[in-house]
């Protein structure tokens, strides 16, 4: 069909770009040969152009091929430290439902709750739960006076990373790392740092502590972890920006962090355990012992922290037990979670949210979440739980 | 032909073609006034609320991102002024023909790498290179309030980040600054040269005061670049609201666009009213730039090579 | 310039001998190099010799001697040449160097990636290794010629208007305004663009199209200002002498001013785009995030280069380095692009602009 429409253009099966096309025939005719100098320049520019405006022209993986049933388009918005696994999550739901697009934007933990109560997305991640006054608010997307529900779907382990010469491992107590962190103890020799690694030889160096230079969950947790256990030195509570008077060198992004702290000599920061790479790592005392941190040690503290009072049931937001003294238990966790409205103004919209998120709270979501992104998965009373709300959503 | 059809001709192309080049200059004003419309609006709330995002008031927490953006820029345009008039003569009066047109090209490009490859390169290459130096220049220098110390240790300072800046806006600068020497008259060149006039003697007569208008004028295109760059800071800077001469610490004032940058994902409500004031804010410093800019044109415009 | 000068400068037109050029500068390299290895071994703390260091000295070592000896047999107003040619040359070399690094770097760490998969696939369902930037390219394509398509005749007629009509209030303000245009931010402008859309669209819009407005503030400033200067240029004698022939003022700007000035206009606009076609903050707020290739700019969100390449380094999956990689290429094919468009903007210029 195409051959008898454009003679001097043969278009192999799939007609989309990507040196697919032969703009001319390979055994041309001797009728081919004789236009085919003459019109070769205006077949390159049709077909280039034909290319371009044609609905084909999709990326070379972009086909369709369906048993699924599910079809249509939603968004979402919100924590960048869940991108990876969004990614992962929407590329292996699409795969099974090829007629279901899915976007999110790692916008940022506020801008994604903003855009959810604006109506702007249907779904959003968020570093930190639904303060109290936004619960308040009307959500656009949702039925009128309805909230959303949340859960934890993403519970990934913080690093405290650094880069000393020789050092691959360090044992420090919660009061040693606020001291850095706050810019009191600021040599790698200081007594409070090598009487907790006798084993260890360490430099007279001066301490460069990389923390983000811009708002995240990733602060956020961390300094929580501090706040509750090192109240003493560390005084500016739970924060997103960082106090002036820390000094310390600041970095965006966690890959900004970590490679900051790559860079330099004698730097020490924190960052999603999963980027950590071979940078050296601090074990936490907890208790008794030194934690170093792991998907199973972060999974741990998830179970020995309590919901938040005063919440509806579908409303699952925790408190993290930063002060736990359980052995095994790594407190340095960034907890992650989605929400979405109970009801939907839109039913079509109500199935995909329902599936989609579905799929991120099963076994096998959550085994992709944990190689896309180092994260613990969630406890199977907590799936249970998260699985009833999601039944509820109309 | 009668003498009264041209005429009537004339004026309806002109009024056409006069009121087209009228309505896109209104155009311009009506846009900048939504905008201003839009940054007002928005910040409004950050002023009248009962929460307060910036507890100190807000000319205390816009100060020091207000000092940093202006100090950040003063040292792009300081660097990137002499070299771009040196890349520009260089092109247009010194290199080989053939190779100054391959140069003059090659620059340009340079103008298209994204903002966020000049922070990483800035970060990545350049900050880890010019870290042995900033460690001379405080041991030898270190009693000049700029070299101040502790030096930082990845490079990731106010100096790097006027040095990038200054990478950025070379390539405009230079491609505008070359644009303006190759129009010089040639009749004014040659006339000098008749007189027996070295090179030097051409440029400095004939050459820069012609330029001398467009010079100001591309210097205030990088400026505005340099004072709006957003990704490139905020990748390279270790910043923080403090105001510091020091070029040479991790201790450096953010600049306005970059906190609005790091700032903006994460803030909400007021917060977000907050950052979108400070935005005015750098609105209003590029205007009173661009004024002071305007001024100094205006007194050297008898030099201008068309009237 | 007196006549007394010019015949001194004949009489004493001796030339500095070509050997002195080639011997100067291996002289300043090595009392360059000595005198830093002197210095480094009196310090303790300097591991290795500072290569910027040597060759700094070097420079100005050489510059200097050469302009004395310049001085000294060619008379001053030679030497004063010499010295300007050393100088500019040297911003020239000096300019050249990071700009080179900065270009090799880029290339060099792009290349992992600059297959035909990059120009043929999209982000949909990938993950970790493979994936290209197909969705990117065209998204960076539409939404940057729209830009220029709304940019170009307004930011043109503008400075038409400015030069050759502006008189009075309303050209004083334009001209004040259009300054103050060149400092908006990239991210207001996003925001900007973004607000008006909710207010027309409704909250949590996402348009291509809406990338191009945002382009468009930071672009008009750039054309209007590049085209202004080009104008202004253009000698009064031609716009005269076209008059005098009858000519009406429209067809004198279309057929005279313009086309003189034409390549520094083609110059300018190509460096509106370049100084476009690289942002990413607004484009990052209005025309979104999507792994899924969208032709339509007046539909839903649209990926575009630099959001490609900024979200790849800043959300690295766990096989970081295929992320990294693919930023990268994303800044080489920016490049490439923009080197395309110059490459036209060239041949525009050339073809069309009078010869003379």
């Amino acid at each position: 069909m195409y051959e008898k429409s454009f003679p001097f253009v043969h278009l192999q099966d799939n007609p989309c770009l990507g040196g697919r096309v032969n703009l001319v025939s390979v055994n041309p005719t001797s009728y081919e040969r004789y236009y085919m100098s003459r019109l070769i320049k205006l077949a390159a520019i049709a077909g280039a152009s034909a290319l371009v405006l044609s609905g084909c022209a999709g990326a070379a993986n972009e086909e369709t091929a369906t048993e699924s049933t599910l079809s249509g388009t939603i968004s979402g918005s919100g924590a960048s430290s869940m991108g990876s696994g969004q990614e992962a999550w929407i590329a292996e739901f699409q795969i099974a439902n090829p007629n279901v697009t899915i976007n999110y934007d790692p916008s940022g933990s506020g801008a994604g709750r903003e855009a959810f109560t604006a109506g702007g997305v249907v779904f959003a991640g968020t570093d930190s739960y639904w303060k109290d006054e936004e619960l308040a608010l009307e959500f656009a997307a949702c039925a009128p006076g309805t909230k959303p529900w949340e859960f934890p779907v993403w519970i990934s382990p913080i690093a405290v990373i650094f880069n000393l010469e020789g050092v691959d491992s360090l044992n420090l107590d919660a009061a040693t790392v606020a001291g850095i962190f706050a810019g009191e103890i600021t040599m790698w020799n200081d007594d409070a740092i090598t009487s907790q690694n006798p084993d260890l030889d360490l430099p007279e160096l001066s301490i460069t502590a990389v923390h983000r230079s811009d708002d995240s969950g990733t602060t956020k947790n961390f300094t929580n972890y501090l706040e509750k256990t090192a109240e003493a030195i560390w005084t500016a509570g739970t924060i997103e920006t960082w106090p002036t008077e820390y000094g310390g060198e600041g970095a965006k992004g966690t890959s900004g962090v970590v490679d900051a702290v790559t860079a330099g000599n004698g730097t020490i920061g924190y960052a999603d355990a999963s980027k950590a790479g071979d940078l050296g790592t601090v074990a936490i005392k907890v208790g008794d012992g030194y934690v170093s941190f792991s998907a199973e040690a972060a999974s741990k503290v998830i179970e020995a922290s309590s919901l938040v009072e005063g919440r509806e049931s579908y409303d699952l937001a925790y408190k993290i037990a930063r002060d736990t003294t359980e052995s095994g238990v790594y407190p340095i966790v960034l907890v992650s979670y989605l929400t979405g409205c109970n009801e939907y103004l839109d039913a079509e919209v109500a199935t995909l949210v329902k599936a989609y998120a579905s799929y991120i709270i099963s076994e096998q979501g959550q085994a992709t979440a944990a190689s896309a992104g180092g994260t613990a998965p969630i406890s199977a009373s907590l799936r249970e739980k998260a699985q009833a709300i999601i039944d509820a959503i109309k | 032909m009668s003498s009264q059809a041209p005429v009537v001709k004339r004026r309806i192309g002109d009024l056409v073609f006069s009121n087209l080049a009228i309505g896109s200059g209104v155009a311009i004003l009506v846009i900048l006034a939504a905008v201003a419309i839009f940054l007002f609006a928005e910040s409004v709330p950050a002023f009248l609320s009962e929460q307060d995002a910036a507890p100190d008031g807000f000319f205390a927490y816009v100060a020091p991102f207000l000092f940093g953006t202006v100090l950040a820029s003063i040292i792009a345009l300081l660097i990137a002024t002499p070299l771009a008039i040196g890349i520009a003569l260089y092109i247009s009066h010194f290199a080989p023909r053939r190779l100054s047109q391959a140069l003059g090209y090659s620059i340009d490009l340079l103008a298209a790498i994204p903002s966020v490859v000049y922070g990483l390169w800035g970060m990545l290459v350049l900050a880890p290179f010019l870290n042995p130096s900033y460690l001379w220049l405080n041991e030898n220098f270190g009693w000049i309030p700029f070299f101040e110390g502790p030096v930082s240790a990845t490079g990731r300072t106010m100096m790097t980040v006027g040095i990038v800046l200054a990478i950025m806006i070379l390539p405009i600068m230079a491609a505008l600054i070359r644009e303006i020497f190759l129009q010089t008259p040639r009749l004014h060149e040659e006339a000098a040269l008749a007189l027996g006039a070295t090179r030097w003697e051409v440029i400095k007569m004939a050459v820069l005061p012609f330029g001398k208008a467009g010079i100001i004028s591309s210097a205030m295109l990088g400026l505005g670049r340099a004072l709006g760059e957003t990704m490139a800071v905020a990748l390279v800077l270790s910043g923080s609201g403090v105001i510091t001469f020091a070029l040479l610490t991790s201790t450096n004032p953010n600049t306005i666009a970059a906190n609005i940058a790091l700032q903006f994902p994460e803030s909400s409500g007021t917060y977000t009213s907050l950052l979108i004031a400070t935005g005015l804010v750098l609105f209003a410093i590029t205007m009173a730039i661009n004024m002071l800019a305007r001024w100094v044109i205006s007194r050297r415009s008898e030099f201008s090579g068309a009237n | 310039m007196t006549t007394a000068s010019v015949t001194q400068n004949f009489q004493g037109s001796r030339s500095l001998p070509k050997w002195l050029a080639p011997t100067l500068l291996a002289v300043a390299i090595l009392a360059s190099f000595s005198i830093n290895s002197a210095l480094a071994s009196s310090n303790p703390e300097a591991t290795q010799l500072n290569l910027f260091a040597v060759a700094l000295v070097a420079v100005i070592t050489y510059s200097i001697g050469f302009y004395l000896a310049s001085r000294i047999i060619e008379g001053q107003r030679k030497s004063a040449d010499r010295l300007v040619t050393i100088l500019v040359t040297g911003a020239f070399a000096l300019a050249v160097v990071p700009l080179i690094s900065l270009a090799w770097t880029v290339v060099e760490r792009g290349a992992a990636r600059f297959d035909i998969d990059f120009f043929t696939f999209s982000m949909r369902n990938v993950v970790g290794a493979g994936g290209g930037a197909y969705h990117a390219i065209i998204g960076t394509l539409e939404i940057t010629g729209l830009a220029t398509l709304i940019s170009v005749p307004i930011g043109i007629m503008t400075a038409i208007y400015l030069v050759e009509y502006g008189r009075g209030a309303l050209a004083r303000a334009v001209t004040f305004f259009v300054d103050v245009m060149t400092g908006i931010p990239s991210i207001v402008a996003g925001l900007f663009a973004y607000a008006a859309f909710v207010v027309i669209f409704g909250p949590g819009v996402r348009m291509g199209v809406g990338g191009a407005i945002a382009l468009s503030v930071l672009m008009i400033p750039v054309v209007i200002r590049a085209t202004e200067e080009m104008l202004k240029i253009v000698p009064n004698e031609l716009r005269e002498a076209s008059y005098a022939l009858g000519v009406p003022k429209w067809l004198t700007v279309t057929k005279v001013v313009l086309p003189t000035a034409l390549a520094g206009i083609a110059t300018g606009v190509m460096i509106a785009i370049a100084r476009i076609i690289g942002e990413t903050a607004p484009l990052l707020i209005i025309a979104g995030f999507t792994a899924s290739t969208n032709f339509n700019p007046f539909d839903e969100r649209m990926m575009t280069l630099p959001v490609f390449v900024y979200t790849s380094y800043a959300n690295q999956g766990s096989d970081a380095q295929t992320y990294i990689d693919r930023a990268w290429t994303g800044a080489l094919v920016l490049m490439l692009i923009v080197m395309i468009l110059n490459i036209i903007a060239r041949l525009v210029s050339k073809y069309f602009s009078p010869k003379g």
